[in-house]
């Protein structure tokens, strides 16, 4: 019996959870604020990087940094906006009334994981292809982003949800975020640049089990410690 | 008058160490004096873990029990760890000077401390950035415990993935220690007693949190 009320708990929070995600995904389609920030934060970032430096003059270890860098610092511009906007709009309170903190963090960490693989969807084909970028195993790098990505959302919602009831929102949320996020970047960099290369340099197996596990962890983090920052 | 005593032996141990540091242990094969160092640089890495472990301690303790004193506690033992791993990067970057030949060459170990320190910077960014007291506790006890999550990935699995100049670490991957016996009693006794003063001035400070607050009840 009691297995049978924590299944159905569980179901209540994924159903919740996927609520809250599609009601932000409307909301963000009806302006699209956070996906233009990072979209265009990537385009402008990636065309001023081929301009400086032209087509044919950087390796494959400045290019696969110059990649991690741009969609680093794009998801920096956007994915606080998921939490900032509750609380600018005033809307925060009522989400407390109908859902559960759990719920509500996971469905903000599906939205922003969603948010982050349409930008990566539109830029890492268009800088493979404007920087001349050859990628030898292509699977690698899709590992690389993948479980990257994870990581980045995941660091980034709870960011989000403490700057939201900060003061100074903009400024910090890089700040706060960049150093617990820098496992991901150095790791995905040194993936891709293994990936860039014919023959594998070092063994990329125990990077994306790092990557992976950065992931679970700051995720299971997130989980744990958004009750304390969302009810105060 | 213990108190007193304490101190005392504290001081001619530490006197001791030093003394023990540059004349008493014999050096390790094939290396040259500057190896030394080594009886400084290594607890204060030590101290500076212990240290931001005591401040997530504090910081759960106060997202458990919200007593404004735990969220003091907390910071008091950052700022202790954060002044910790300064003394660290500054030992262990002498200590590159003389065995890598530069300063610094963001070596994994190099790059990892880095980080640790940006981390807590940011800690305290935060903390000046929100001015409710209640708010600014939770806020702040809950990026401590991120940030303490993320340290592991920083201290132990980074430098384990790319190749580091850097010797094993104290945790090793074998839990040996490849030092001779007089190497090993001056490098525990300093262990401990860099230690000691670590936790004589935690004390301290928390005895001053505890006295501030009274002093905010009796103007109530």
């Amino acid at each position: 019996m009691e297995s049978l009320n924590q299944k159905q708990g569980l179901l209540q929070t994924g159903t919740n959870a996927y609520l809250i995600f599609k009601k932000d995904l409307l909301q963000e389609f009806k302006t699209r604020y956070a996906l233009n920030a990072i979209f265009l934060f990537a385009l402008v970032t990636l065309f001023a990087v081929s301009f400086a430096i032209g087509t044919f003059n950087a390796s494959s270890d400045i290019l696969s940094a110059l990649l991690w860098i741009i969609l680093f610092f794009a998801s920096m511009s956007g994915l606080s906006h998921i939490f900032v906007r509750e609380e600018e709009a005033h809307t925060a309170d009522t989400l407390k009334l109908v859902a559960k903190p759990t719920e509500i963090f996971l469905g903000k960490l599906i939205f922003n994981i969603v948010l982050l693989f349409m930008v990566e969807l539109l830029v890492v084909p268009l800088y493979v292809a404007i920087m001349n970028f050859t990628i030898y195993h292509i699977l690698l790098l899709a590992a690389a982003l993948l479980f990257g990505t994870f990581g980045l959302a995941g660091g980034g919602t709870i960011v989000a949800a403490i700057i939201a009831k900060s003061n100074a929102r903009g400024a910090l949320f890089t700040v706060l975020a960049f150093p617990i996020l820098l496992p991901v970047l150095v790791t995905g960099i040194s993936v891709t640049k293994n990936a860039a290369t014919e023959k594998l340099f070092s063994n990329p197996v125990s990077e994306l089990q790092s990557l992976f596990a950065f992931a679970i962890v700051i995720i299971t983090a997130g989980i744990l410690l958004f009750d304390f920052i969302w009810n105060e | 008058m213990v108190n007193k005593l304490l101190k005392i032996g504290l001081f001619l141990i530490l006197s001791l160490v030093i003394i023990g540091a540059f004349i008493y242990a014999p050096l390790a094969k094939g290396l040259g004096e500057f190896t030394r160092v080594l009886y400084f640089h290594v607890p204060m890495a030590w101290i500076t873990v212990v240290a931001f472990f005591i401040g997530a301690v504090y910081s759960i303790l106060y997202l458990k029990k919200k007593e404004h004193k735990y969220d003091l506690y907390a910071e008091t033992a950052n700022q202790l760890g954060f002044l910790f791993v300064v003394l660290a990067t500054v030992t262990g970057s002498i200590w590159a000077k003389m065995s890598w030949g530069s300063f610094w060459n963001w070596d994994p170990r190099e790059t990892s401390i880095f980080i640790l320190m940006l981390v807590y910077a940011a800690y305290f960014a935060l903390r000046s950035a929100v001015e409710q007291a209640d708010r600014r506790a939770s806020l702040a006890a809950v990026y401590d415990i991120i940030a303490f999550v993320t340290v592991p990935f920083f201290v132990f699995i980074v430098p384990r993935i790319y190749a580091s100049l850097h010797p094993d670490p104290l945790i090793n991957t074998q839990g040996k220690i490849h030092m001779s016996p007089k190497m090993q009693l001056v490098f525990f006794t300093s262990l401990f007693s860099y230690t000691m003063v670590f936790v004589w001035m935690l004390i301290m400070r928390i005895k001053m949190i505890k006295l501030k607050l009274k002093l905010k009840e009796m103007e109530q």
